[in-house]
């Protein structure tokens, strides 16, 4: 390296910021109707700041749309409220209203439908309504298996699915947006960053999440090996006070927590370098069916 | 705490290696990464409890590696890779982003795909087959792509009892090859995947090899080039203005470097200004180096959009209306010569054709042979013509300036990837449709800047004449006085003949008719 390249270095974090940003941009140039998904957790969190970066001083000038499938813990639906309050975000929320008539919950109904019902469906429905032609989503590469080989613009067909086997090739950080009306593209601007990053730049960027993702002594019972918190007195006589807290958010049903001690951030990367699980492992959705992820991004999830 | 707050350096601080892997079907690719992410502890307990089942009941063995990195479900039915997956893992020196591509040949622009972004390409070689068709295609590609680190890593050596005479036997056959590639760097190492040879730990079961294992070769090599910090290029991504003072150009800097207040020159206007501002969300900056995605602001105001080049008035990108580049062809329709193709070069988008195939590259031996017209999977250099002009570099100069995609108008298809290797300055008949002609008239005395003027435009790409007084009573006008209405005439004829060829006039005279 000659001192020339040395001084101009960008360090991994920088470097992945420059890499989003620009993404978020294109995006933004080249669709007319873009809309970025904000599930509240963590990636969402980074996702979002990424887009204030992107179009500092000004606004982001697309709107944050939340797929509410009415489940969520109450603690997300506060910070969603604040957080997006605080930055002037434009937040859109969508819910299955029809399917929460009908009473469908992981407990009714198992939680493949319930997810095809109130993600699934949902976000299909949102989108189509709101006639997006391009979805940013915060997911990662380096999450799951079926999510290493998508594309940074991932192409669905009007029903919104995607076929693993007719992925467009991407070169450089040329990205083709050519699409016919009706179809859209997906878009995964944290595509090439890891659980580890993630942690690291909400920690130099000091960027605020949801309090659940820090550890507490927390009201859950146990289940299936994980703890579930809870809200009500329902269970009283199994329920027990647990230090603990979350490594994904999701759904108050199906997210559990775990025994950690890690209430600071630093403590929470040190917590990850030696982790031993993958962090989808507290959700009980991506067990329930061999390839499950895959299945879901074929029918449209996320 | 202060652990913590190491590790949390650590992963601020260290670099970034992006590398690519090749080879043929059944080198062993997928089983030596996930032996790499088991090795170096990046597959978490849950994803290696699912491999471990699957490995039993499917594979008849305690442990596949390479269930890793084969993600979808048809993959795993077939067992065999069918798309790029990308791969991350770290150690305290490094961190690493894998390009796992195909094998197949029906899958070489995957393997474009993958090179695009790499810095390195470790290549495999089954030790039993040597060096095949797909070895030579990938390098081929790696190299054409521009990378120059190589690794070609002999695999299988415990299925040829490690004998070192197969190594290097394979290793200058290689050698014979690569010598008619660009200028590589190349490490030659022999693995066994599967048994962990030469992986993470030196194998004892080839003490004849003296190089340091695959893992701390990748964590150590200096990866040279790529990086252009010379030529400074911007090419204008998002305009942020909301209707107030603020007007902001969006964008991620290609190359060089960028102080405030330094004089830019913008294509294809032409026009220059100052830096006035570097914006970012964490405060101003003085400079900005590639590839930081930045907003710049100028002293003047100048109406620029999309696809706009900002550049330093001394070094310019040439403006180009047709090119020579190397194409790397990735539809099932063949290429079509003639048909407009959408050309994405950079943030601009312009329509472009195929004007002809120069040749078509054997990867077998790297010769040329003529053809007509590129097909899935085959490499050729080819003519584009170009319906807009781009501001472009060649590719080995520049790799974001340098390179382009072709997209199928119809299907919408990344039809090719292209690398400049020449380019054409904008012709006047190309000018013409793009560039409205105009005479730009100056008085007599002000031939300073009607000469500064001409220089400016011609600089931009813009064709243009200059024309004054003592030039026409030298030629066109010897011997009639200037102020005769023939003198002026005069004048005006030779504007409109020059303006219809699409050559813009810049004139400085006192005698023309009113």
């Amino acid at each position: 390296m000659t001192i020339k390249e040395e001084s101009y270095r960008l360090s991994n974090l920088k470097t992945l910021e420059a890499e989003s940003i620009s993404i978020i941009r294109e995006v933004a140039a080249e669709f007319e109707n873009p809309v970025m998904l904000y599930s509240v957790g963590k990636d969402s969190s980074v996702m979002a700041h990424l887009a204030i970066k992107a179009f500092y001083p000004k606004k982001v000038p697309f709107p944050l749309l939340h797929i509410d499938t009415g489940y969520k813990f109450p603690e997300m639906y506060a910070f969603r409220d604040y957080y997006t309050k605080m930055h002037n975000l434009d937040l859109k929320v969508h819910r299955n209203e029809e399917a929460l008539k009908k009473g469908i919950s992981p407990l009714s109904v198992g939680t493949v439908k319930c997810c095809a019902e109130l993600k699934t469906k949902a976000l299909l429905d949102a989108l189509k309504e709101g006639g997006y032609d391009a979805a940013f989503g915060g997911a990662r590469r380096d999450e799951e298996k079926s999510r290493a080989k998508e594309r940074i613009y991932s192409f669905r067909d009007k029903h919104g699915q995607w076929n693993p086997k007719d992925q467009k090739p991407e070169l450089w950080n040329l990205f083709n947006s050519k699409i016919d009306p009706g179809e859209s593209i997906r878009v995964f601007p944290l595509s090439n960053w890891t659980e580890l990053d993630i942690w690291t730049y909400i920690y130099h960027e000091k960027i605020e999440i949801v309090p659940l993702y820090f550890a507490k002594k927390r009201p859950v019972i146990e289940k299936y090996g994980q703890l579930i918190p809870v809200y009500t007195d329902e269970h009283e006589e199994e329920t027990k006070e647990v230090m603990c807290r979350f490594r994904t958010l999701g759904c108050h049903y199906c997210t559990g927590a775990v025994r950690s001690e890690a209430d600071t951030l630093p403590k929470i990367i040190e917590e990850m370098m030696v982790a031993r699980h993958s962090e989808r492992i507290t959700r009980i959705i991506d067990q329930d069916q061999d390839s499950s992820m895959e299945q879901k991004k074929k029918e449209g999830y996320f | 705490m202060k652990g913590s707050d190491s590790l949390v350096e650590r992963n601020q601080n260290i670099d970034l290696l992006r590398f690519a892997t090749a080879g043929s079907v059944d080198d062993g690719k997928s089983t030596l990464i996930g032996r790499l992410l088991y090795d170096s502890k990046s597959i978490f307990e849950d994803q290696l409890d699912l491999i471990k089942t699957f490995s039993k009941t499917h594979r008849n063995q305690d442990i596949d590696y390479s269930l890793v990195t084969d993600g979808l479900k048809s993959e795993r039915e077939q067992g065999i890779t069918i798309d790029v997956a990308y791969r991350f893992f770290s150690t305290p020196k490094r961190r690493f982003i894998i390009t796992d591509t195909p094998g197949h040949e029906q899958y070489t622009r995957n393997m474009a795909t993958g090179a695009s972004n790499a810095s390195l390409a470790l290549i495999l070689i089954d030790a039993r087959n040597g060096v095949v068709t797909q070895t030579k295609r990938h390098s081929f590609i790696s190299s054409l792509l521009g990378i120059r680190n190589f690794v070609v890593a002999v695999n299988k050596m415990d299925l040829v009892d490690y004998s070192e005479e197969v190594f290097e036997n394979i290793v200058s056959e290689y050698n014979a090859f690569s010598d008619k590639l660009s200028d590589e760097s190349i490490y030659y190492i022999p693995i066994s995947a599967l048994k962990g040879d030469n992986v993470i730990e030196r194998s004892a079961n080839m003490p004849w090899f003296q190089g340091s294992p695959l893992l701390d070769y990748l964590e150590n090599v200096n990866i040279s080039g790529g990086r252009n910090l010379t030529d400074f290029r911007f090419p204008v991504q998002y305009v942020n203005w909301g209707g107030d003072d603020f007007r902001g150009y969006c964008g991620t800097i290609s190359s060089g470097v960028i102080h405030k207040g330094e004089k830019v020159r913008v294509l294809p206007s032409g026009k220059t200004s100052e830096i006035s501002k570097i914006v970012t969300y964490d405060g101003d900056l003085d400079y900005a180096f590639a590839p930081m995605a930045v907003t710049l602001c100028l002293e003047d105001d100048i109406d620029i959009s999309r696809g706009d080049m900002i550049a330093k008035v001394d070094d310019l990108p040439v403006i180009a209306g047709s090119l020579e580049a190397n194409v790397v062809w990735m539809d099932s329709a063949p290429m079509e010569i003639g048909k407009d193709y959408l050309i994405k070069h950079t943030t601009s988008t312009v329509k472009g054709n195929f004007s002809e195939v120069l040749h078509e590259f054997d990867p077998e031996d790297i010769s040329m042979k003529p053809s007509e017209f590129l097909r899935l999977n085959e490499i050729g250099k080819v003519k584009v013509e170009l319906k807009t002009p781009i501001f472009a570099d060649i590719y080995s100069e520049n790799k974001i300036t340098g390179s382009f995609i072709v997209i199928d108008p119809h299907t919408n298809q990344t039809a090719a990837a292209g690398m400049i290797t020449k380019y054409n300055q904008v012709s006047p008949d190309k000018a013409c449709k793009a560039v409205k002609t105009k005479v730009i008239r100056y008085p007599g005395d002000k031939r300073e800047e009607a000469q500064a003027n001409y220089d400016r435009l011609s600089m931009q790409g813009t064709h243009c004449i200059y024309v004054d007084d003592d030039l026409l009573l030298e030629t066109l006008c010897k011997g009639i006085p200037v102020d005769s209405e023939q003198y002026s005439d005069t004048i005006e004829d030779l504007c409109k003949i020059v303006t219809k060829s699409g050559v813009s006039v810049v004139l400085c005279s006192d005698h023309l008719s009113s």
